[in-house]
């Protein structure tokens, strides 16, 4: 099979079968891109989960992209990032044109008040396992601490001041430090 | 220009969602606030469809929003859009600066970023709670009903890991507030 035709669909297979994004990807593309395509090592697998926890997007795209390029190039990444986004995209297509109906039947407009608890509590959860991961120095807990502050204050108060200033901001803080310091290693207890 | 706001306003998201599918929807809710797309209610449902389908959930989210905004041609683009930064990051990685990432002011810079989405992540969640138990600080509204869930889902992810030993998965948490939220509404 052509090489593009094969990056396609094993990566609209993947696309298609794999719920809840992120890490549950990360399995299935090992599985079909390192073990059955034999098309990256483990070792580069490896690799572009460490690029992808540094850089913005879905790691699913990331990795898609990468494996792409590496076996065809331009137009490989191009071919493998497409066949990732191809099924969710018609799927989620097809469903946003019959959930405005759906709502208005009140046992589901009832089914989705309770939902919307529970997508806050995925959003706690999320939050409360990236700190878990997070290094526990004094820098980047001032940092988390004041950021969420500051966020508190902008959804409570209508502040206008959007998350994507905030993070702006904590990247030039920390750099600032970073040269202040001008050692490799930031020393702790610097206040935004 | 519908079209160019979903467009510009989603390769923002892919440009700064750092941290996974969490990590952008403080960012994708600022958009949308910002345009009146849609209201916290109806965002937190797309949320749900979006981790209830395959996919990633940020690519899901946008194709989700810009069909609802625009149709076809929305979707599309939205997608797209999200989707074109993190295309080109891993390309010129890839292909060129294969040392970039290892840059000490790179590194510096991703310091400070990840905390901050942490935290921004934390705060959005503790609102979007606070909202849904007691209203608005410009329209204070006790909802005993989603206090009720709230506690019956938080009890449920306790009892499931301390019986099942293992973490209830994000649909299961679904399904079961979908439940209570048809017996208790």
């Amino acid at each position: 099979m052509n090489i593009l035709c094969d990056l396609f669909l094993t990566f609209a297979k993947i696309g298609l079968f794999t719920f809840g994004g992120g890490y549950a990807m990360i399995s299935m593309i090992e599985k079909n891109c390192v073990e059955r395509k034999q098309w990256i090592t483990h070792d580069e697998m490896m690799n572009v989960t460490v690029i992808a926890e540094s850089t913005p997007g879905p790691i699913a795209i990331n990795c898609a992209t990468f494996t792409g390029y590496k076996k065809a190039g331009f137009i490989g990444a191009l071919a493998a990032t497409l066949g990732m986004v191809f099924p969710s995209f018609v799927i989620v297509y097809l469903i946003s044109m019959f959930l405005d109906n759906f709502l208005e039947l009140v046992i589901i407009a009832n089914a989705f008040k309770g939902i919307k608890i529970a997508v806050v509590i995925l959003i706690l959860d999320a939050a409360i396992t990236m700190i878990k991961k997070m290094h526990k120095k004094k820098l980047p807990i001032a940092i988390m601490a004041c950021s969420c502050i500051v966020m508190l204050c902008i959804n409570l108060f209508a502040w206008d001041f959007s998350s994507i200033s905030l993070m702006l901001i904590a990247a030039i803080v920390s750099l600032a430090i970073f040269v202040l310091n001008g050692a490799p290693e930031q020393k702790g207890g610097a206040k935004k | 220009m519908i079209h160019l706001d979903l467009f510009l306003g989603f390769l923002k998201v892919g440009c700064f969602a750092f941290g996974g599918a969490y990590g952008a929807i403080p960012l994708i809710r600022d958009i949308v606030m910002s345009y009146g797309w849609l209201s916290d209610e109806m965002l937190a449902y797309m949320i749900a469809v979006s981790e209830s389908t395959p996919g990633p959930i940020m690519v899901n989210l946008a194709t989700y929003i810009g069909s609802s905004q625009a149709g076809f041609l929305g979707a599309v683009i939205a997608t797209l859009a999200v989707v074109l930064p993190s295309f080109l990051i891993i390309l010129l990685i890839t292909a060129l600066l294969k040392t970039a990432l290892k840059n000490k002011y790179v590194q510096a810079i991703l310091r400070g970023l990840k905390p901050c989405v942490i935290g921004i992540v934390l705060a959005t969640g503790i609102y979007m709670m606070l909202e849904n138990c007691f209203g608005t600080i410009s329209e204070i509204k006790v909802n005993m009903q989603a206090i009720g869930i709230t506690a019956l889902l938080v009890a449920s992810i306790f009892g499931y890991k301390y019986f099942a030993k293992k973490k209830l998965s994000p649909i299961g948490l679904i399904i079961l507030s979908a439940i209570f939220g048809i017996i208790i509404f």
